[in-house]
């Protein structure tokens, strides 16, 4: 057997050292592309930012490039409300359909549903906003026919509410079923009824979990842009009520990169910065979460 | 009585969601397949016939561009944390945080940084290429975490069993690791290529809007999912937007469940 | 007496804790050592050390010596690759790898650079043939080895690990997981292969030890206790923790 000279070996270990340096700096990518994408938007933005007042940029009322006023505070706002609309809608019908998958589904018809979860999440953008577009928007229309032509916050709302189910039925599903099972038997033995077991023993005992996956909802609904644009309104101005056209900072973006220049491309590249500080801050709060539902 | 009204809340809950979705896909495929036309598969776009065909070609290119770098990126980086790094190699960290960051970055966040870094500072252009570097970099987390998990899942007595054979650690792992993992990594793979489908926001800025077919990959053009975007934005052809958004929702749908089917066959292959 | 291996002194910690302490001991060619104690006392880690398997655990850290051939396998110019290839693993579960029979005895060949696919066929028959496999597989090399009985699959290990043509099978408890019938054929094929090979055997069974072995060594909580021939430890054991033992009053 000794059929492998020295040559051979040292030309095997030398592929080996060169592979594992292949998929070190492969490995180093990610660190690289987050470095890249900080670089760039920072440089690109930050100087507008500077250019028109951190102050006047973060918390200006008005949104007028034409007039070289850049005020961002709307969009802020804006997609604030969008948001805290769709976790209103998202959150509880979320979590209670994770407690139906986890707790309720009969074997026979999991499966199905787990597939349906998964292509509510896989369904792009761009047909939610259609769909939103073709059914929400006449709907809304008709129910409040004088105050808006239904491209509004709610809306959008409702349409992004959908849209973060999948989110947080899948996390939430997971952090119950993680939960362990001898909890929800302890409770059944102590004479609790399912309901009180599951809403008082496993839901509590899944909360980091859950909150992970509502935080992580939020984070999708805060950056979702195309559905958003196509049934919100756009207007740039600050929202009075849940019938108003609203615009928000992902949208604010879109909307005006293709013909933007100068100041107001810069303005819209340090819209792009507050939209990622905002998600780099949810980023750590979910990585935070899923830390503490690990220990 | 508080346990019924829960109850109640539960199914009703769970009720809504899939109602809502069945009603989607249902709404969409009744009023769309009627507008399926022939015409709308015809190899040349015009203004007065928004053919779907060749952004359906030009998706096809980006998958496949995406895919060529994603994959081995993916595939070499989660080797790398799964069977080379030391467990307390504090560089793991920083590769888990950024890629996680990656991974809750927004799409439009993703097109923004493709236009600047891509498009301008190295002058590729509104092209194919630049679109496909940039959704390489949207997919990496999610191939790297499947790639991961698969990996993990392979039981150690492999590794054992090929190391006791005097095998390298570089055989071992394209022998006898990786084949193993191979569904789990191709489920994965499937995912991505759902999200490179249904992906706009990342590409308006990055691979452009042209309507027609790419030439090359320095050339820009519309995916399917584009296409729609700006049918439906400019309002003139709601019709054939139903048309593509069938499209749209049968390839994601297919996707979808090629993906669940082959992640299936993990349970039966190994054990 | 012919020494193929001697661990000198040898000492292992996990982290902070010590799993042997300072076990020297030599190990005759061509025969059949079995390794016997109760759980956790260190027989597996020790039959580890003996082919360099413990260097895929993290945070181990090892003192002491093990002469192969009369050459300290920690020594830094040992290539570790070839050294497993001389001492082969038979592990407690069998793990055959998810490919086809043919290509789980022909894995070692390949590795070890052989290409001719008539070569690869011949060390295939003949590893088959000496693990008693060949007359039950040799219809269906091309499929599955997940396919083949648990008991096949362990004899299907012994001829992956002698189709690399070790001198030394190190055997992890390798009939535990297996029912009375196959464990006998296991048995009967290892008497066979002490002609050619040495063979070294940590097993929980102590009618095993004393139905195949011609050595043994007892190891309580970390130590070698006594080893001897076979047949004089049970007889006469020396320490009352060895007579303890093999009467069955623990473990």
């Amino acid at each position: 057997m000794g059929r492998r000279t020295k040559i051979e070996n040292t030309v095997s270990l030398l592929k080996e050292k060169i592979m594992q340096a292949v998929f070190f700096i492969a490995a180093c990518t990610s660190i690289l592309a987050v470095a890249l994408i900080c670089i760039f938007l920072f440089a690109n933005g930050i100087p507008a930012m500077v250019k028109i007042g951190l102050p006047e940029f973060l918390t200006g009322q008005i949104w007028k490039p034409g007039n070289n006023i850049y005020g961002i505070l709307p969009m802020i706002l804006g997609s604030i409300c969008v948001t805290a609309g769709a976790a209103v809608i998202g959150v509880p019908i979320g979590i209670l359909t994770a407690v139906f998958m986890a707790e309720y589904c009969p074997k026979q018809i999991y499966k199905p549903l787990k597939m349906a979860t998964e292509l509510l999440a896989g369904i792009p953008s761009i047909v939610y906003g259609f769909f939103g577009l073709v059914v929400l928007v006449p709907v809304i229309r008709a129910i409040f026919p004088m105050e808006t032509d239904g491209m509004n916050i709610l809306t959008a709302a409702i349409l992004l509410g959908m849209m973060i189910l999948p989110t947080i039925i899948g996390v939430s599903e997971a952090a119950l079923r993680a939960v362990p099972r001898s909890y929800y038997e302890g409770a059944l033995a102590l004479g609790a009824t399912k309901e009180r077991s599951i809403f008082s023993v496993m839901l509590p005992a899944a909360k980091s979990g859950v909150i992970a996956a509502v935080v992580l909802g939020i984070g999708r609904a805060v950056g979702e842009t195309m559905a958003v644009m196509m049934i919100a309104g756009n207007q740039p101005r600050m929202p009075k009520g849940i019938l108003q056209g609203v615009r928000t900072l992902t949208t604010n973006i879109v909307l005006e990169m293709g013909y933007a220049t100068d100041l107001h491309r810069e303005a819209l590249i340090a819209t792009a910065v507050v939209l990622f500080v905002f998600i780099l801050i949810i980023n750590f709060a979910v990585a935070f979460l899923n830390r503490k539902a690990a220990d | 009585m508080k346990s019924k009204i829960q109850k109640f809340f539960v199914m009703l809950s769970a009720g809504i969601t899939f109602a809502a979705l069945l009603f989607l896909i249902a709404y969409i495929l009744i009023k769309g397949i009627p507008n399926l036309k022939l015409s709308l598969f015809t190899w040349k776009y015009t203004s007065e016939n928004v053919s779907m065909l060749p952004a359906i070609i030009n998706t096809i290119y980006m998958t496949v561009l995406v895919l060529v770098i994603a994959v081995p990126l993916g595939i070499f980086s989660a080797i790398f944390m799964v069977e080379y790094a030391k467990k307390r190699n504090p560089l793991i960290n920083v590769i888990r945080l950024t890629t996680e960051t990656l991974s809750g970055i927004p799409s439009i966040v993703y097109g923004l940084f493709g236009m600047l870094f891509f498009v301008t500072a190295l002058k590729w252009g509104l092209s194919l290429l630049a679109g496909a570097f940039t959704l390489s970099i949207m997919v990496l987390p999610s191939i790297m975490r499947t790639t991961e998990e698969a990996l993990k899942a392979v039981p150690d007595s492999y590794r054992e069993a090929s190391f006791g054979l005097g095998a390298g650690k570089l055989r071992t792992v394209f022998c006898i690791v990786l084949p193993a993992a191979v569904p789990g990594i191709l489920s994965g793979i499937i995912l991505a290529i759902g999200r490179i489908v249904g992906e706009t926001a990342a590409l308006v800025y990055t691979a452009g809007t042209v309507a027609e077919t790419a030439d090359s990959i320095f050339d820009s053009g519309r995916t399917l999912a584009v296409h729609m975007y700006n049918l439906s934005s400019e309002g003139l052809h709601v019709n054939e937007s139903y048309a593509t958004a069938v499209v749209l929702l049968v390839l994601v749908a297919a996707i979808n469940m090629l993906s669940g089917f082959v992640a299936r066959c993990l349970d039966g292959g190994t054990k | 007496m012919n020494a193929i291996i001697e661990s000198r002194n040898l000492k292992l910690w996990y982290g902070d804790h010590q799993v042997l302490k300072s076990i020297s001991m030599e190990i005759p060619e061509h025969e059949i050592t079995a390794l016997i104690g109760p759980s956790g006392c260190g027989k597996s880690t020790f039959l580890k050390t003996l082919n360099r398997m413990n260097d895929l655990v993290g945070n181990v850290r090892i003192t002491g010596e093990v002469n192969y051939n009369g050459k300290n396998i920690y020594s830094p110019e040992v290539d570790v690759t070839k050294l497993r290839r001389e001492i082969g693993m038979v592990f407690q579960k069998p793990n055959p790898f998810p490919m086809s029979i043919y290509e789980n005895v022909a894995y070692g060949p390949k590795t070890h650079g052989i290409r001719s696919k008539t070569e690869l066929d011949g060390i295939v028959e003949e590893s088959l043939k000496a693990s008693a496999l060949w007359e039950e597989v040799k219809d269906r090399l091309k499929t599955s080895a997940l396919g083949l009985s648990g008991g096949q699959q362990q004899r299907l290990c012994i001829a992956r690990a002698i189709s690399v043509h070790p001198s030394v099978i190190l055997m992890d408890e390798s009939t535990a997981s297996l029912d009375p019938v196959s464990t006998g054929k296991i048995e009967d094929l290892l008497m066979e292969l002490k002609s050619q090979y040495t063979v070294i055997m940590v097993t929980h069974n102590m009618q095993q030890a004393v139905r195949i072995s011609d050595r043994c060594a007892f190891f309580l909580m970390g130590e070698l206790v006594e080893s001897g021939s076979t047949e004089q430890l049970f007889a006469k054991p020396q320490d009352k923790r060895t007579e303890a033992y093999i009467t069955g009053r623990f473990g």
